[in-house]
């Protein structure tokens, strides 16, 4: 059994800073990780090797310190890893992205055939969750997204049976080979690398493919011309004009001032008074 | 996994990558396991980098190190509570290249530093902590790790594990760490734009302003100041004993609070946001409280040894300095065929005596005492010294004759004559 | 140092010019999404949104239903009328019973090639994410996902759709210049409800699938509800309290508790405060949480940075206690107290108890 795991390495956005004067990013310093979500598609790939054997393969699209997220995958347990890289993906949006990782795991496809590919829900960068199934639809691969759980995987039918989450609960969904898998956050706790593997993980070469070697003809199709959107602007939020109303009340005491507001509010806004009525009746 | 390596450092922090880079770029295998997500992420600093130090293990760091601003101007602030008296030094010296200090941002350095480490091919493994070393009788033999098939053996393991080093005192190396050994220091990074930074502190270009105190921002209790200079950002902090915390019972954060709001002090941060917190432990001790720092199959080097010059707020060239000299002692031995016993590793410490490290920390061993013991260092005296030069330079009819003997009155009174011999004495017996 | 200006940038392209055959794309679409016999609000919310898109460039607006031959398909496309929709395509079918992948990408792909509009707007949940990137992808067209707001931009007759980014620090609009349909998905209760009109009447034009059972490859086996009933439904209260970090402890979360019995609300809270583990993650608004628009929002001991921000800034009337005087929260707050949430809090509760004894004692 061969899986692909997608992975993306982001900045850890909790630590992401804004220049207070000039509003820029101020990436200095903020440490660049592999994309959470992803990290529950890898352990079920590998929990998945651990029950069926074979093997699994992380791959990314990215610049060349992308790497380090690869290596993080090694030291998981993954076999092998695969660094998409090339200047002319710069740019690129989720469709463009989703044309280059479809190109490059065909191409892994025709050396060791693919049975699997896993990507992570979303990013904490982009937030789309469009990649996974471009990807999908791209090679062909049968969609499952917001997986809760895998109950069953037969290799000899070529069927898989997994639990999708749904409005008020979860349904049961039964499909073939090859597809492709998002998991749900939560499902799964990550494994603590083993020192073989950390060590394996520090010493791993890891595969670098351009353009060519992803199999990528039509250039038209990556990067900043393969995408059909474009950022036109990047701002700060509107402040509301309108700052709040401090309430001030005689002797400042929280008693004052909570009977002041409660009062503002039942005049100023009736409606509000009358929902908090009928709610408490 | 059966691997052995010549040299196992643990820590990659300013002493660990010292030794590492050193030992690596010898031909040692060496295997460095640092226990943060990444090299610098647990380690705080100030920062200043000294050019000396760093120099002696990669010559040509400044062609591609991340550095803040080489320091033309160091300023010594004595604080009262509304005023400051201080000499400022400035030297057009100091810009002219190869520049001697500068400050940098941690994060930052680390990773430029750690990536020379592994340039120079050695094996580095992070989030990986060393819960134990590997004894056989007395020897150390290797660490344990707290992950699974964790063991790995070695030659020599030098133990760069920071100030609270958890594997020395395992070991027995040395005793628990006791809180009149160790400050406690916080610092923030203020952002301001370039250009009103530089206007502020007079600089241009990529010259920086270095500014330490002492005096009532510590509150009596034990401790220094210091506002550094980045591009685009100051660094601001201050420390204090942690024995005097705990008796105080005040909180680093509050003090750090409270100056920021000094007169003196507040209009330097003006415009400025707060965008990065960070505290940690700084060994204090001195000469008086160095541990062990050599035995069978193991070094100590760094934060580990306690080796920070508190005078002169020195610490990462000491580190830098005993992490390299470790490495060289190590290189040595094996030149020489000679085992990795603790006769043999007494070398190290010979390096160190022969060099400023030592002989600075023995130069100060009395000191952090005689201040503990004698706060009104801290407290009258900048007290006194502030009035004094008000006084001088207040003009308001009053003959200068009488000012002086105002002035002397007023030392006499707060500390009495025998006081005043008494305290010339200790400040001599700290400083010699 | 790494610094990305942030400042606006110039696309390089200016206006526009659309292919010919791009020109020809007019509408605008939304697609209406159900679920077990009844539409998720999502697509109501969105059809609101899609009216004053379609005003704006004087174009018409359609809700998209796919669904198992029958009443229920038609009452759908009703509903879609009373909510603003001039025409409804539909496709019915068995094989669209229940959601999957393979036939409603086919079925909802298929429309826009035959109908071509030259906006298709989806709501972010399970189901619309999983289709709207295969729909993006088999039309090769721009997808901007999450939107907190759209606008046309007159110049090019194109939308621009404004989101979060990193990390939600900051926002920033994306154009689909040169694509069409220009699909943006969007949260569930970030735009506004419409209103219902039943007096309005719609076109329904019908349109086959082509697919048959055997064709598709993934089957539904069940259905499974979860067990746990009594969920908080945040995204559909009306009062919402809500506490963070101001409140220093678990303990001191119960104030939050005890003002929302008496308003009869439902408890929001802030990520650190999900994260600490004083309540379960279903009651986190934000950016990476729930998105909500009670009427009325009181947030005690919250900062009000960004990422909390863009989750409640729709309440009508927001309600910020926060020791801080210049605490980002009260540049958007309708009201505020400068003051500990540990002692406002019951004090607040009080207040709202006199009030209501008032109330009573007068109706």
């Amino acid at each position: 059994m061969h899986i692909i795991v997608c992975i993306k390495q982001v900045p850890d956005s909790a630590q992401i800073r804004v220049h207070p004067v000039t509003n820029t990013i101020m990436r200095q310093g903020v440490p660049a990780i592999v994309n959470p979500y992803d990290l529950f598609s890898l352990e079920e790939a590998l929990r998945l090797k651990d029950l069926h054997g074979g093997r699994v393969t992380a791959i990314t699209m990215g610049p060349p310190q992308a790497e380090v997220a690869l290596r993080k995958c090694i030291s998981f347990g993954a076999d092998d890893a695969i660094l998409v890289t090339d200047r002319a993906f710069a740019g690129a949006d989720t469709l463009a992205t989703s044309y280059a990782l479809a190109s490059a795991i065909s191409q892994i496809h025709k050396n060791h055939a693919v049975d699997m590919v896993f990507a992570g829900k979303q990013t904490i960068d982009g937030d789309t969750a469009q990649v996974g199934p471009g990807i999908a639809k791209r090679m062909n691969l049968q969609l499952l997204t917001y997986v809760a759980k895998i109950d069953s995987l037969d290799l000899t039918t070529r069927t898989i049976q997994v639990q999708r989450r749904a409005e008020g609960g979860v349904e049961v969904l039964t499909t073939r080979l090859p597809c492709l898998i998002t998991m749900l956050e939560g499902t799964n706790e990550m494994r603590f690398a083993t020192m073989d593997n950390m060590f394996r993980a520090a010493q791993y070469k890891i595969q670098t493919w351009d353009r060519a070697a992803a199999g990528i003809e039509d250039v038209t199709k990556i990067g900043l011309k393969g995408s059909p959107t474009v950022v036109s602007k990047v701002f700060a939020p509107q402040a509301r004009t309108d700052r709040a109303e401090i309430i001030q009340a005689e002797g400042g005491e929280p008693r004052d001032l909570s009977l002041t507001l409660v009062a503002k509010l039942f005049t100023q806004h009736p409606k509000i008074g009358e929902t908090i009525v009928r709610r408490a009746a | 996994m059966a691997t052995k390596f010549d040299a196992i450092v643990v820590g990659a922090g300013p002493s660990g990558n010292a030794a590492a880079y050193t030992l690596a770029k010898s031909g040692r295998k060496v295997l460095q396991i640092e226990r943060g997500e990444y090299p610098g992420s647990k380690n705080v600093q100030g920062a200043i980098l000294y050019s000396d130090a760093l120099e002696k293990i990669i010559p040509d760091f400044r062609e591609d190190a991340p550095l803040e601003r080489h320091v033309i101007e160091q300023r010594l602030w004595v604080l009262d509570d509304e005023s400051f008296i201080g000499s400022h030094y400035r030297s057009d010296g100091f810009n002219k290249p190869p520049y001697n200090r500068y400050t940098i941002i941690r994060a930052q350095f680390d990773k430029w530093f750690s990536q020379k480490v592994q340039d120079a091919g050695a094996l580095l493994i992070c989030e990986t902590t060393v819960s134990d070393l590997l004894m056989d009788g007395d020897r150390v033999v290797g660490v344990q790790t707290d992950r699974l098939g964790g063991s790995v053996y070695a030659d020599v393991v030098i133990l760069a594990d920071g100030v609270n080093s958890i594997l020395a005192r395992k070991a027995g190396f040395r005793p628990e760490l006791r809180p009149g050994d160790v400050a406690l220091a916080v610092k923030e990074i203020h952002f301001l734009p370039q250009e009103v930074l530089e206007s502020r502190f007079n600089i241009s270009g990529d010259a920086g302003v270095v500014i330490e105190m002492i005096g009532k921002i510590t509150k009596g209790m034990m401790g220094t100041g210091f506002l550094y200079t980045n591009k685009e950002s100051l660094t601001i902090g201050v420390g204090c004993l942690l024995s005097d915390f705990k008796k105080q019972k005040c909180s680093p954060n509050q003090l750090l609070e409270d100056m920021k709001a000094h007169p003196s002090i507040k209009p330097l941060m003006e415009g400025g946001e707060m965008k990065e917190y960070a505290a940690h432990l700084i060994p204090e001790g001195g000469y008086n409280a160095i541990p062990k720092i050599y035995g069978d199959g193991w070094l100590v080097v760094g934060d580990a040894g306690m080796f920070v010059n508190a005078v002169h707020r020195e610490g990462s060239n000491l580190a830098m300095t005993s992490g390299r000299m470790a490495a060289e002692t190590v290189v040595e031995l094996t030149a020489a065929q000679k085992p990795f016993i603790a006769k043999n590793l007494a070398l190290y410490r010979d390096k160190l005596d022969a060099s400023f490290v030592m002989k600075d920390l023995k130069k100060y061993r009395n000191l952090p005492e005689i201040f503990h013991r004698n706060p009104h260092f801290l407290t009258t005296y900048p007290e006194l010294l502030n009035k004094a030069a008000h006084t001088m330079l207040t003009v308001d009819g009053v003959d200068k004759k009488t000012k002086e003997k105002q002035i002397r009155n007023s030392f006499k009174q707060k500390r009495s004559l025998f006081g005043l011999m008494g305290d010339a004495y200790k400040m001599w017996r700290a400083f010699e | 140092m790494n610094a990305e200006k942030a400042a606006p940038r110039k696309s390089g392209r200016g206006k526009v010019e659309l292919d010919e055959r791009l020109k020809a794309y007019h509408g605008v679409w939304v697609f209406i999404e159900h679920e077990r016999g009844s539409v998720h609000p999502v697509s109501w919310e969105l059809l609101g949104e899609g009216r004053q898109l379609a005003d704006k460039l004087g174009v018409s607006l359609c809700g998209v239903v796919l669904a198992a031959p029958g009443l229920r398909a038609r009452h759908f496309c009703e509903e879609a009328f009373f909510h603003g929709a001039d025409s409804c395509y539909l496709m019915e079918d068995p094989v669209l019973s229940s959601y999957r992948n393979q036939p409603f990408t086919k079925g909802l792909t298929d429309l826009v090639n035959a109908y071509q509009p030259e906006i298709l707007l989806l709501g972010a949940t399970t189901q619309g994410r999983d289709l709207a990137g295969s729909v993006a992808t088999t039309l090769k067209t721009g997808l901007t996902a999450d939107c907190t707001a759209l606008n046309i931009d007159m110049e090019n007759r194109s939308m621009a759709a404004s989101r979060p980014t990193f990390g939600g620090s900051l926002l920033c609009t994306i154009l689909t210049l040169n694509f069409r349909p220009q699909m943006a998905t969007v949260r569930p209760r970030v735009m506004a409800m419409p209103d219902r009109d039943i007096a309005r009447r719609g076109t329904i034009i019908e349109h086959p699938l082509g697919l048959i059972e055997t064709d598709i490859v993934t089957k539904v086996l069940q259905y499974i509800a979860d067990e746990q009933q009594d969920k908080p439904q945040l995204p559909f209260a009306d009062i919402i309290v809500s506490g963070g970090r101001g409140l220093k402890n678990a303990d001191n979360f119960q104030l939050v508790w005890d003002l929302a019995l008496v308003l009869g609300a439902e408890v929001g809270a802030s990520r650190p405060v999900v994260q600490a583990g004083w309540v379960e993650l279903d009651r986190q608004v934000g950016q990476s949480g729930k998105t909500v628009r009670p009427k009325l929002y009181i947030a005690a001991g919250i900062s009000g940075a960004v990422q909390h921000r863009v989750g409640m800034e729709g309440s009508d009337v927001i309600i910020a206690i926060n020791t801080d005087p210049n605490a980002p929260i009260f540049d958007f707050a309708t009201y505020g107290i400068v003051g500990n949430a540990m002692t406002v809090l019951p004090a607040l509760t009080q207040a709202f108890q006199q009030q209501l004894a008032t109330a009573k004692m007068a109706g």
